[in-house]
């Protein structure tokens, strides 16, 4: 045992460096990022990105990197879809695992690999876009600290069968992870890809700044899922970026279940005629949770259709933010953009905040937004209680389906059944303890 | 399609559904006997004090309601920067004849006769009034209630009176809805406020007519900066409605009232605004209302005119089973910015609340609804319903929906929905097909849009709204 205990130093501490073998242009991006990171204000009170929220949450010191450990343990614990076209297991951003049976013309890599192999192809998509929700702090010290993550890229016309996935997991106290997605669909191709974030242990704080970056090339279909189970000690920043192009079609879901708080920022650029931006979430949070949603549904290009549908079940002393906004520029006739959030409220002490809003500066365009609120009505709870169903099966029943409506926009069984899987964990953790 | 090409549309949709924008445009020689100079300091409120004879407690009010306004950002963090563009060094904020509100028309000097003339405010009183003030710049010209209605115990005069003759009475309520440090606007207006009604109806009284005030701007960078306050008292109810016009000057005007409403146990106070300033004005107005056990507060807006309009009215529903409404029309015409929306606070079991509102964005005018929906922890049945649509006409015109709900505890429910559209091609297509013409058929199809929300206007009263809506003739056209 060493004399001194040697800490590792907080992620706020010191500037991360970038390995040697990774291209300079990353190096150089790295170092501009944690530049921009010093630079950048925190949020505070006020900030119209920040209202409702919890601003303390924010306080990241005390978190450091770490060794992937359990490894072995971990590889078998990350069961998802019975037989995924490629599989990626990641243990505190550190690859330990991968099986792939991908067609030739798909790249699937742990990004570290592809900024060597194709460096030039990583640089023309990595980043691209300006973090406009309130995180732009956080993105930059993301793209600062970043080692590795997941590259996805599939060639013109080929449609990938079957589904990429990728585990995420934290290991040990106050550690902190950087997951970084960054998917590219040439021409008339298709691929979905899910990434299913963990915790090896219950109770141990963790944090996750991931990133997950979507660019829906020409006619191409792109679907991603995200399945983020923490453990209730753990706090998230999701930032997700998609761009699509002409007639190009992209679904971006994300399934809260875990941590103590959460906040996700999608942003979708439509940046074609006939494209086509479906944002979906569902959230379930129980005792303190505390979900932070904001969208931007960002209509770049005419004649372009997005839709974004998030429902949250709130439990116990649970907490969301929903806060949207489609925002329609000049020239950008002939739009279809529609937003939905809803909330069902099933405890007398959580709070839902709605936020949905819109921008428009342009004519012929077709948008609506819709906010609900409410409880389980008690006709509901009767029907089934005559049907021979308890009260607290019954409610849990229409909280089940009342998630599902959005699950089946996926479009996909297997993928279905396994955030079903998730969102039925829950669920049972939920009524294990009589709520 | 954008409207702006075809040019025959252009002038005849424009005509079709803007309204009379010139009735207002008139102005008179400034004969002020008191003038607070520009600008604002402690000096111009102790000027406006000694002029007012103002007690030692309104005195003491306004002073720190200026150190408030100084104190408080503009709130650009979420407000438009336009803001930025008022200078409160040039503003003139306070101007008076010093005479007295009179009692009979005939005694009201010629040339402010004639303004409210050619506004047609003395032949609407004898038609359908109960009672009428008329505000020119800083002071009211004229004030008077029907005789039996005074007999009734029904009070009705500008803020100064109230303040000084019904101390009791108004004292209680003056700042309680609308703190000083509400925000930067109301404060300003606490500081400086001058003109504006005090009503007080009795106990169980029901006005059968409405009562009016016409708010008037006559000189040039002048602020004008009333004070309401409305109480009914437990069972009473009254509709009280306003109008406001200015001359268009070269440099801008500022507008910045606070209207403050109690509705006590079982009153009904309907409140209606129909709001033509010139396209110059800065509007800035704090409007909200408390509503107690079984009351019902209900603001109906239409706001038209000025530069830049920011106005949220409010309802607080203290008591259980209180109601509160906002339904609102804003029309923005290029140069314009209708920043209006609603604020609902649940403060008690079983309450209620219902906001529509409808925009119509011409040229490139904006129109943003904000709004605010809070039902506490606490509570029980509480149920809110929020709808907004927006109207946009030409592929310039802007549109904006910021709503935010909170909702704590599963014993309520919330509902909003908003949608954006225009008038569908399809649409004119088929009117144009039954001999009305592009121009016509627009109209027919704006009017449409807010056919259902015009009902709620007393339509005697509503002179600007009748040439935007034209209710009557729309069964008769095609």
């Amino acid at each position: 045992m060493p004399a001194v205990l040697e800490q590792s130093p907080s992620l706020l501490e010191t500037a991360p460096e970038t390995p040697a073998y990774l291209p300079a242009w990353f190096a150089s991006r790295q170092q501009a990022a944690w530049q921009r990171f010093l630079a950048t204000p925190a949020p505070k009170r006020g900030d119209e990105t920040w209202r409702f929220s919890s601003i303390k949450q924010l306080d990241f010191s005390g978190f450091q990197k770490a060794p992937a450990t359990s490894v072995n343990e971990l590889i078998a614990r990350s069961t998802g879809l019975e037989a995924p076209a490629a599989k990626l297991i990641f243990v505190n951003d550190e690859l330990v695992h991968v099986e792939s049976h991908l067609p030739e013309g798909v790249i699937c890599l742990p990004l570290a690999e592809a900024l060597v192999s194709h460096s030039d192809l990583v640089q023309a998509h990595f980043m691209r876009q300006e973090t406009r929700l309130g995180s732009a702090k956080f993105a930059a010290l993301h793209e600062a600290s970043l080692t590795n993550g997941l590259f996805v890229h599939v060639s013109d016309k080929l449609e990938v069968e079957g589904t990429i996935e990728a585990h995420h997991w934290i290991v040990g106290e106050n550690t902190v992870i950087f997951p970084h997605t960054l998917i590219v669909t040439g021409k008339s191709s298709k691929v979905r890809v899910v990434d299913i974030f963990r915790s090896a242990d219950d109770s141990q704080p963790g944090l996750a700044i991931a990133f997950n970056d979507l660019s829906a090339g020409q006619n191409s279909k792109l679907d991603y899922v995200a399945i983020q189970a923490f453990n209730e000690a753990t706090r998230v920043i999701q930032i997700n970026e998609t761009a699509t192009s002409r007639d190009a079609s992209a679904i971006g879901f994300i399934l809260n279940t875990g941590a103590s708080w959460a906040r996700n920022e999608s942003l979708s650029r439509l940046e074609g005629p006939g494209s086509r931006s479906d944002m979906l979430s569902i959230s379930i949070p129980a005792h303190e949770q505390e979900y932070d949603q904001r969208t931007f549904q960002h209509h770049v290009s005419e004649g372009a259709y997005s839709d974004l549908l998030y429902k949250n079940s709130l439990y116990d002393d649970s907490r969301t933010i929903f806060s949207g906004l489609i925002f329609v520029d000049e020239g950008a006739h002939h739009t279809d953009a529609y937003q939905t959030c809803r909330n069902l409220l099933m405890s007398d002490t959580c709070e839902a905040n709605s936020m949905p809003g819109l921008e428009i500066n342009a004519d012929q365009v077709k948008c609506s937004h819709g906010s609900t609120s409410s409880q389980i009505s008690d006709e509901e709870i009767f029907y089934l209680c005559a049907r021979g169903i308890a009260p607290a099966q019954a409610r849990q029943l229409i909280a089940r389906g009342f998630s599902v409506d959005v699950l089946e926009r996926l479009k996909n069984d297997e993928v279905e059944a396994l955030v079903l899987k998730f969102i039925d964990d829950k669920f049972d953790h939920i009524a294990s303890r009589g709520a | 399609m954008s409207y702006d090409t075809t040019d025959v549309l252009d002038t005849e949709t424009r005509e079709a559904i803007d309204i009379d924008r010139t009735k207002g445009d008139f102005t008179f020689p400034e004969r002020n006997k008191f003038d607070a100079g520009r600008g604002l300091t402690s000096a111009t409120v102790d000027y406006i004090s000694d002029v007012k004879n103002d007690p030692d407690w309104v005195r003491e009010f306004r002073h720190k309601a200026l150190k408030v306004f100084q104190d408080k950002p503009m709130p650009t963090n979420w407000a438009t920067k336009d803001l930025e563009n008022i200078d409160f060094d040039v503003i003139r904020y306070y101007l008076s004849d010093g005479e007295k509100p009179k009692r009979s028309w005939d005694d009201v000097p010629a040339d402010v006769l004639e303004t409210f003339e050619r506004l047609g405010i003395p032949q609407q009183e004898r038609a359908f009034l109960a009672g009428v003030e008329a505000q020119f710049d800083s002071e009211a010209a004229y004030s008077n209630v029907k005789e039996e209605l005074t007999k009734q115990g029904v009070i009705f005069c500008n803020s100064t009176e109230g303040l000084k003759e019904h101390e009791e009475i108004f004292r209680p309520w003056f700042g309680k809805v609308i703190p000083t440090g509400d925000n930067k606007f109301s404060a300003l207006n606490s500081a400086v406020f001058s003109g504006g009604s005090f009503i007080y109806i009795p106990k169980g009284l029901k006005l059968k007519q409405p009562l009016q005030a016409y708010f008037r701007i006559n000189s040039e960078n002048f602020g004008q900066f009333e004070r309401t306050l409305i109480i009914a008292d437990e069972g009473a109810e009254l509709m009280y409605m306003e109008g406001c016009t200015a001359p268009k000057f070269e440099t801008a005007t500022l507008h910045s009232a606070v209207v403050e409403l109690v509705a006590l146990k079982g009153a009904k106070i309907q409140y209606v605004t129909v709001q033509n300033w010139s396209s110059n004005v800065f509007n800035l107005v704090t409007k909200r209302g408390i509503a107690m056990e079984d009351a019902e507060v209900r603001w109906i807006d239409c706001n038209i005119g000025s530069r830049l309009t920011m106005k949220y009215p409010g309802v607080i529903m203290k008591g259980k089973r209180a109601r509160g409404e906002v339904i609102s029309i804003a029309l923005a015409n290029t140069g314009q910015h209708q920043d209006t929306g609603a604020k609902m606070i649940h403060a008690a079991d079983d309450t209620t609340s219902n906001v529509v509102s409808k925009s119509i964005s011409v040229g490139e005018g904006r129109s943003t609804y904000r709004g605010q929906v809070h039902i506490p922890k606490h509570l029980k049945g509480c149920k809110n319903n929020t709808e907004c649509d927006a109207l946009l006409i030409n592929s310039h015109s802007r549109t904006d929906t910021y709503p935010a709900i909170t909702v704590k505890g599963n014993r309520h429910a919330t509902q909003h929905e908003a949608s954006v559209s225009q008038v569908s091609d399809e649409m004119l297509f088929y009117m144009q097909q039954r001999g009305l013409n592009e121009g016509q058929a627009m109209s027919l199809a704006v009017n449409g849009f807010i056919n259902d929300l015009v009902r709620e206007f007393p339509m005697e009263y509503s002179v600007e709204l009748k040439r935007l809506i034209d209710l009557e003739m729309e069964g008769s056209v095609g």
